[in-house]
């Protein structure tokens, strides 16, 4: 076939492929389109893939079908396993993949040792760094978060050894671009930029993945974008920018909901200045579910406040059992949403979702919190720092000024918690000492079955 | 292989303000519950990179090249179908207490 004809066909896939992510993403942010966002791009994806093997000049077909076969099956097969509880990791072990990737085309790049000149030399070499380090250290989030490394490595002087090895692997990279053509030099700038990336994530503890997690997954889709200039792929180019600009905006509302600076996340360890805080005095009065039944029932307003430690009990199919009652019941039920419910920002609305609660009752921190005031019950599940009114009141807590959903305004409040410690922050929390709190204590889904049977025997 | 217009320079340039604009533009206005999901909407998007892996083991003639190209595309396809069977997983379960579709 004539080339310029398959290179116009090649041209114009990428075009519409590039169309097509861009609507995608934008059908992605509602909720009513979302799932016709993700099924344009996979459109894209497919189309982009295919036209590419009519890509002139090449060869290694068999070996690039393996390549293909081999990781899609993986993927799909992973994918389709996971539970939602382990999603964040999951998104974290498929970006240090595109990281990776974007490494390889930077390091096969410049092993062959061809002249790029000095911008796309440039590109090509910080396009490789950008995705190694987003390589190796989303491999680092992904075994934290799925427990196999669970303590967080600190030590004296890690900020200078991340600091020499960013200052030598930039030595490295001027030198690969001003004399191009030597191996070992590419295979230490690579050495260089993968120890990076571990040595960058090992310090940084659990409660702030989900901020680097995104963090990585706005740098591969800049390293992506790169490598995109260096080949001269527009779809790339596109691609890659877009999601490194929507992942550094979406890093940062991550951050600010989680009220930590991107530069603490990256820079110091949770609780490494804890402030004591003020004591809080009273004590937690307990209550039993048949109780907890009954106030909920003749309720007018309900509002549930879910957390982590409800998806870590599977309660919440039991609790959405226990909504529909009481919505037939006549009880006004909303759930409350913090930003960092789950362990992710949104990941709370997605283990909602599993369970088969519509989104449309589902309401996050500022348009639910002026409603707490006119609540009959605020149910608190397996959710702690996220409801602590300290963050309001005392100055000298380590949460102060963290965004909360402010369940002490509610008339009756009960929290249903395994037992009396305090919350992942170690900081005790104030709302389960006040007037109007019970505590319901025990696991989240048999609380939840007892608190079903309590409603259904009225 | 002769493209028909090179895009480096001012152009690049452009291309690369407007998209990032675009990115910014579209994330902005999203609600926190489908930040989860959006992350792993746009983690799906950058596995664009299978098809520069592609190009890159299609171009490959040593085996060092050959090998490094071979992991970059399984790698990229790894992110392209992952990405995209978790994304639609999450998506999937989002629905309405009105029943629409």
């Amino acid at each position: 076939m004539d080339i310029l004809n398959m290179t116009l066909i090649i041209d114009l896939s990428y075009f519409l492929a590039a169309v097509l992510f861009i609507f995608g993403l934008k059908r992605m942010s509602s909720p009513v389109t979302a799932r016709g966002g993700i099924v344009w791009a996979g459109v894209g994806m497919g189309l982009a893939t295919i036209v590419t093997f009519l890509f002139p000049g090449m060869t290694n077909y068999l070996l690039m079908v393996i390549a293909i076969g081999l990781g899609g099956v993986i993927a799909w097969v992973s994918g389709k396993k996971v539970a939602m509880t382990d999603m964040p990791q999951m998104i974290a072990l498929y970006n240090g993949m595109g990281g990776g990737a974007a490494a390889a085309i930077a390091a096969v790049e410049l092993f062959s040792g061809k002249d790029h000149g000095l911008t796309f030399g440039i590109l090509a070499v910080l396009g490789g760094f950008i995705g190694a380090v987003s390589f190796s250290g989303s491999l680092v989030a992904f075994a934290k978060l799925q427990g196999f490394k669970n303590t967080t490595l600190r030590f004296k002087g890690q900020q200078m050894l991340n600091l020499a090895l960013l200052l030598s692997s930039l030595v490295v990279a001027v030198m690969i671009i001003t004399q191009h053509s030597s191996g070992n030099l590419v295979s230490i700038f690579f050495m260089l930029s993968l120890v990076l990336g571990v040595t960058m994530t090992v310090p940084i503890g659990g409660a702030d993945m989900p901020v680097v997690i995104s963090l990585y997954n706005a740098f591969t889709g800049l390293a992506v974008a790169f490598e995109g200039f260096v080949q001269q792929n527009p779809a790339m180019i596109i691609a890659g920018t877009v999601v490194g600009a929507a992942g550094s905006l979406l890093t940062q509302l991550m951050a600010k909901a989680m009220n930590r600076s991107l530069a603490h996340v990256l820079f110091s360890g949770f609780g490494e200045t804890v402030a004591e805080g003020q004591e809080v005095t009273g004590s937690m009065k307990p209550i039993d579910a048949t109780d907890v039944g009954v106030m909920m029932a003749f309720a007018n307003k309900v509002l549930i406040i879910p957390g982590y430690g409800m998806a870590v009990a599977q309660a919440q199919h039991k609790v959405w059992e226990l909504t529909q009652l009481l919505i037939e019941r006549g009880v006004d039920i909303k759930f409350a949403i913090h930003p960092v419910a789950g362990r992710m920002p949104g990941h709370m609305n997605v283990l909602l979702a599993e369970a088969g609660v519509p989104y449309d009752i589902i309401y996050d921190e500022n348009e639910i919190n002026s409603e707490f005031e006119s609540a009959d019950v605020a149910l608190i599940i397996g959710a702690n720092d996220v409801v602590n009114p300290v963050a309001r009141t005392d100055p000298s807590s380590p949460i102060y000024g963290m965004p909360i959903l402010n369940a002490d305004y509610a008339k009756n409040v009960v929290v249903v918690k395994r037992g009396q410690g305090a919350g992942f922050s170690g900081i005790e929390n104030a709302l389960f000492f006040l007037d109007q709190t019970r505590m319901l204590y025990g696991d989240g889904q048999e609380v939840a079955g007892e608190l079903i049977q309590a409603v259904k025997s009225l | 292989m002769e493209q028909i217009m090179q895009i480096d320079g001012f152009i690049a340039l452009y291309i690369f303000m407007l998209a990032g604009f675009v990115g910014h533009e579209i994330i902005g206005k999203v609600p926190a519950i489908l930040h989860t999901p959006l992350m792993s909407g746009s983690n799906f998007i950058h596995g664009i990179v299978l098809v520069g892996a592609m190009v890159a083991l299609g171009r490959a003639s040593t085996p060092l090249e050959q090998i490094i190209g071979f992991i970059g595309v399984f790698l990229g396809a790894g992110n392209a179908v992952g990405g995209y069977v978790v994304t639609e997983r999450m998506l999937e379960m989002f629905k309405s207490s009105k029943g629409e579709k």
